[in-house]
């Protein structure tokens, strides 16, 4: 690692004045951050920890109207909730399904938000072309190894897949961030806070610099009881997607009312499937309608030789997740 | 600064991209905890940070101030008693060369203490952040089912 000042923010207002500053980076769990400054990925000049937000911002809450999950909560305590696990089961294993118990005790729900992708070029800079990681360098990715990398939302810059699971759940029930920065206050649908890559890879949020997540609220809906977390993987635990989808259903007297998807492992963002939902609605759900939802999810998947299975393992995870949220008791 | 660990105050000067894995290891002269992978994948560091299992090579030992860490050192008893899930791992020989072991038995400990050992399926899932490369798996489960039982009687 390269040296750093390390200071620590009292609150959300002395972590926006040193957060501000250029070469900046918040410390939350630590767990993407320590990991990519080891690997000198990362190159922090000041480390604000935001250790001290935890109490005012750590929160989880849920009424009528919906969840607000604070920025600062972590990762094991959110999957373990009673509410979330009894009206927003997606969510709840999105998160029992990601990394380890250690990793879900250390990350926060903002941090593992921001993540940053596992493509095997950006995280080893003896690589010398990455575009994401040293912008108009080339992108070793397209043409070299890349069967776990992205099909959906690739550029010809970069095709690193997000690799988070938590967003995806999220995405799919239109949650909104609550932002806080230099300029006030402002909230922003999740589904707009990552970019697609384009000619940028390297500039992967609209967070503006310093701003800060400080909750994500999601909104009360008839499908959030009807929604699971489906995640294909290389090994049975422990491992990033290979495939994954989130789904959330309204079925009403045997018809689907309205339908919620987001795709994981596959696309350079967390990933609306919005064609798909649009499909389903209005008929019941059989393994037909499933299917032609699955390929209308995948039918702009651009392959770069090693994940040729990818569109095919995509479109298989979701309609088995379309079926099994269809057979739910909600 | 001052880091708590096992129940004793340190104070120690450390440059803050000290991870608590070196500072317990070069600081302290706490070798239990080990460096497997240095990444935050194969859980050999695993420690308690005010009670839950973390992993040392990813923390900030500065950022650990205020926080109450325990080791592998830290689990046995004042007389030298073996805490009951070390007795188990040496009971059901849960381990070949033993590099993975403090880790194993700091996350299991937890494991138990979360109610994530309720049958063998759950431990496999809740200690797969825990790498065993002599595949001593079964015999580690077996040792967390067996010191689940012993704890829970406590």
């Amino acid at each position: 690692m390269r040296p750093f000042a390390y200071v620590r923010a009292a609150d959300a207002a002395e972590a926006l004045r040193l957060g501000g500053e250029a070469g900046a980076q918040y410390l939350a769990g630590g767990t993407t951050l320590i990991d990519l400054a080891k690997l000198d990925v990362m190159r922090p000049e000041t480390v604000v920890d935001l250790g001290g937000l935890a109490a005012r911002h750590g929160a989880i809450a849920a009424d009528g109207s919906g969840l607000t999950l604070g920025a600062m909560a972590r990762m094991a305590e959110v999957a373990e909730h009673p509410a979330v696990l009894r009206d927003y089961p997606v969510i709840a294993q999105s998160l029992q399904l990601a990394a380890s118990q250690q990793i879900r005790n250390m990350a926060t729900l903002a941090g593992n938000l921001l993540q940053r992708t596992r493509c095997p070029y950006f995280r080893d800079v003896s690589w010398s072309q990455c575009n994401k990681r040293v912008p108009g360098s080339g992108c070793a990715a397209i043409g070299g190894v890349n069967r776990r990398l992205a099909v959906l939302g690739v550029s010809e810059a970069c095709i690193a897949s997000y690799p988070g699971d938590f967003a995806q759940a999220l995405v799919a029930l239109d949650t909104v961030v609550e932002l806080t920065g230099a300029e006030g206050s402002r909230t922003l649908p999740l589904e707009q806070l990552h970019r697609l890559p384009g000619t940028t890879p390297h500039i992967e949020t609209e967070l503006k610099p310093g701003e800060l997540i400080t909750a994500l609220r999601v909104p009360a809906a008839r499908w959030t009881r009807r929604s699971l977390y489906l995640k294909v993987r290389d090994r049975a635990s422990y491992e990033f997607a290979a495939a994954s989808a989130a789904v959330a259903l309204d079925i009403h007297e045997g018809a689907v009312r309205e339908a919620r998807i987001a795709l994981g492992g596959v696309a350079t963002k967390p990933w609306r499937a919005r064609e798909a939902e649009a499909l389903l609605a209005g008929k019941p759900l059989d393994e037909a309608a499933a299917t032609a939802a699955a390929d209308a999810a995948f039918a702009g998947a651009v392959t770069h030789g090693d994940n040729a299975h990818k569109p095919e393992l995509g479109r298989r995870t979701l309609v088995r997740a379309l079926l099994q949220a269809a057979a739910m008791e909600a | 600064m001052a880091l708590e660990v096992n129940g004793l105050l340190h104070r120690l000067a450390v440059d803050p991209r000290t991870t608590l894995l070196d500072a317990l290891r070069e600081h302290l002269d706490l070798t239990g905890t080990k460096k497997g992978c240095d990444q935050g994948q194969c859980g050999a560091c695993t420690v308690h940070i005010d009670g839950r299992r973390e992993l040392a090579c990813l923390t900030l030992t500065v950022a650990a101030q205020g926080k109450a860490v325990t080791t592998i050192e830290g689990l046995a008893g004042a007389d030298g008693s073996l805490h009951p899930m070390q007795q188990a791992f040496v009971d059901h020989d849960a381990l070949q060369c033993g590099y993975c072991t403090p880790g194993q038995i700091m996350s299991a400990v937890a494991c138990v203490a979360e109610g994530h050992a309720g049958s063998d399926d759950e431990i496999r899932e809740y200690m797969s952040g825990n790498l065993c490369r002599c595949a001593a798996y079964p015999n580690i489960v077996a040792a967390v089912r067996a010191a689940r039982t012993k704890m829970e009687g406590a």
